[in-house]
């Protein structure tokens, strides 16, 4: 395998097309899972096409998940670029959703805006705090970052169904789920602006937060590439030996990042709690945390890329129910092991084709600056 | 009476409860000590799960359910190593990658093959491994103490239970009596000195991955086709991470993780007796806090009351043979 000398890689090479060949790679696998379920890939393809752009319920619906998957994407990127894998997103939402609604409820008193900024503000402190104690633990006695933000998953999940069942619920109701947000809480839906331009649209869950996942983006871009803290995190995580040469402390460096990771994920409760449920409901974050994993590969742990990889995922996941809608033999799990698959092809193998791809761009080139 | 009976069922379920993690710890054992991160035993004990369950299901004995399943995970350790080892990929990812990928493939599957709820048939007695019961364990019962020992306790389990506890001694033998164990760790603390030797470093983690995935099968056939008579969605409940956990927390070492995999089986197993039981003093207990035991017990073990951890040196790294 000839090296090839990576300063003459072009950047649409190594950033675009190796990773869309990959894509294309993983999709081509996740088809062959349908149709060992027993379905057409290809007739499942048109259905994901139609289901997130042929009308604009399912677009609307679309934009919802990617304002979910920016949010958790964002977070395992901070976080990746410190080295760290949180894998705690799922936790860290759920509980950052307990921060929104505890917050929602006890200030209910205050004018909304202020509300709402508050919640916002609880969401992230609540998420930061369930990311707090697996990083002091990583960054103080080396217990692997991966396990305990595992079990801080589950930990949540039982934690969060106590409450639900014991503190927290709506006596007068039977399901675990709280009481309802007063109305006027509740964020403005895309079917109330369009409202305003006259445009009549049946129910989705595309609410403002999608603008919030927006600004998080741009956050998450000024805070690692333009701040000295994100030099300094980003250093750690390159080299940690050179940066404690540099006087670089990876402790500080590993708490903070995984809090700002936390905090990220746990705005993913704001979108859920004040944009669609309006309550807490057992189960919410429902694996965007984990499905954030994906989305950051696959966008490079960068904001341009994240938010097109958002985006894809939000497709796959509106186009896939409404597969799971017209075929009996595909669940929502399918759309699972697809994340999986792409993670696989975009994470972990995606030294595949690389060297392959980069050579032939750059001998063409080579050719052209001769010709 | 009452109260030694008790102890004794709570051992019982402790070594029950125990199998799969031992077989899990020993298979993260092999993976590691080569200096190859195995995440992924959460994911292979799940698709062990999945596949022994739907191979006996339709092959009608146990023992091919468990081949399938062996095959199975073999070739996801060979995934995992054709990435992270031939590769170069991160080691961290590519068992992310298998773990979300079983998760899902597994309950899709079961749901195309079987129907919406994503479980497979409940096997006939045929289709299943039974409990062992040790020879005279019927007439040795009335006998005091070593009737409740040998009967009560040691007799009665599953096959799967005696395999794993008899895998730890020939693991310690092989990892740290043999040649072979002795190219096993040296490829995981520094491979280009086991390079310079003229071992081949590549080889070496691959037959410690295909290890691997034979011994993590069988904690996953254990669940499906031994304990329970079916396979569910995620049923394998993150065992495989408390295998790591428990192994980490043995210092990759055998006989250390053993301790380690018991002492979470008894929480749980104590978690399962404690449930609706009313405590002196506390009460009783939510059964949700109850059950979050063994994660908490993980994430405080891991945190190492009992000194850091120490990984093998190369682990994490793949090996680049020439700079």
């Amino acid at each position: 395998m000839a090296t090839v000398d990576k300063s003459r890689v072009p950047w649409w090479v190594s950033n675009l097309i190796v990773p869309l060949v990959n894509l294309i790679l993983a999709l081509f696998v996740s088809g062959l899972f349908i149709f060992i379920a027993g379905e057409n890939p290809y007739e499942a393809v048109r259905l994901i096409i139609y289901g997130s752009f042929g009308y604009i319920e399912g677009f609307a619906y679309t934009l919802y998940y990617t304002t979910n998957f920016i949010f958790t994407g964002l977070a395992f990127a901070v976080a990746f670029h410190c080295r760290l894998f949180n894998i705690g997103g799922e936790g860290q939402a759920y509980i950052g959703g307990l921060g929104v609604f505890l917050v929602a409820i006890n200030f209910s008193f205050l004018p909304v805006p202020i509300v709402w900024l508050l919640a916002v503000g609880g969401a992230v402190i609540f998420g930061a705090a369930w990311a707090f104690i697996p990083a002091y633990l990583q960054a103080t006695r080396g217990s692997h970052v991966v396990i305990t933000t595992i079990m801080f998953n589950f930990i949540a999940a039982s934690l969060m169904v106590f409450l639900l069942v014991d503190v927290i619920r709506d006596t007068t109701q039977m399901g675990p789920h709280t009481v309802a947000l007063p109305e006027e809480q509740w964020f403005p839906s895309f079917e109330d602006f369009a409202g305003i331009f006259g445009i009549k649209i049946r129910y989705s869950p595309l609410n403002i937060s999608f603008l919030l996942a927006i600004a998080a983006s741009f956050f998450v871009w000024f805070l690692v590439w333009k701040t000295r803290w994100g030099y300094e995190m980003r250093a750690v995580g390159h080299n940690t030996q050179a940066a404690i040469y540099a006087g670089i402390s990876p402790y500080k460096n590993i708490i903070i990042a995984m809090c700002i990771s936390g905090g990220l994920a746990g705005l993913l409760g704001v979108n859920e709690i004040l944009g669609v449920h309006h309550k807490i409901v057992a189960g919410f974050p429902a694996g965007y945390g984990f499905t954030g994993i994906a989305v950051a590969l696959m966008g490079r742990n960068h904001p341009i890329g994240i938010f097109p990889a958002a985006f894809l995922f939000g497709i796959l996941y509106q186009g896939g129910s409404e597969v799971t809608f017209d075929m009996p033999n595909i669940t929502r799990y399918m759309f699972v092991a697809v994340q999986g698959v792409i993670i696989l092809f975009s994470g972990a193998l995606e030294n595949l084709f690389r060297p392959q791809i980069e050579n032939f761009f750059v001998n063409r080139l080579n050719l052209k600056a001769k010709a | 009476m009452e109260f030694l009976s008790d102890i004794a069922s709570l051992i019982n379920s402790t070594l029950r409860i125990s199998t799969p993690l031992v077989f899990a710890a020993m298979a993260g054992i092999f993976a590691e000590r080569s200096g190859v991160i195995d995440f992924s035993l959460e994911g292979k004990m799940l698709m062990a799960a999945f596949v022994a369950a739907v191979g006996s299901y339709f092959l009608g004995n146990p023992w091919l359910g468990l081949l399938l399943a062996i095959i199975a995970c073999v070739s996801l350790s060979m995934l995992h190593g054709f990435a992270s080892v031939t590769y170069k990929g991160d080691q961290v990812v590519s068992c992310v990658a298998i773990n979300i990928l079983i998760i899902g493939l597994t309950t899709a599957l079961a749901a195309a093959w079987f129907g919406q709820a994503g479980l497979t048939p409940t096997l006939t007695e045929d289709q299943r491994f039974l409990e062992v019961n040790l020879p005279f364990a019927e007439s040795l019962r009335d006998v005091p103490i070593v009737g409740t020992i040998y009967s009560d306790i040691l007799s009665g389990h599953y096959i799967f239970v005696y395999l794993a506890y008899l895998t730890v001694p020939i693991v310690f033998w092989v990892v740290f009596k043999t040649s072979f164990g002795l190219r096993l760790r040296a490829v995981g603390e520094n491979p280009s000195a086991v390079d310079t030797a003229g071992i081949n470093v590549f080889a070496m983690r691959y037959k410690a991955l295909a290890i691997n995935g034979v011994l993590i099968a069988f904690a996953g056939a254990h669940l499906s086709t031994a304990v329970n008579a079916n396979f569910f969605r995620e049923m394998s409940a993150g065992r495989g991470y408390l295998a790591l956990a428990a192994m980490i927390f043995g210092k990759w070492h055998p006989k250390t993780a053993l301790v380690a995999c018991l002492l979470f089986g008894f929480t749980d197993a104590l978690q399962i007796r404690l449930q609706g039981v009313e405590l002196p003093a506390i009460g009783e207990i939510p059964v949700q806090l109850i059950q979050a035991l063994p994660y908490v017990l993980t994430v405080v073990l891991l945190a190492g009351f009992v000194g850091k951890a120490i990984a093998p040196n190369a682990i994490g790294q793949p090996y680049i043979k020439e700079r």
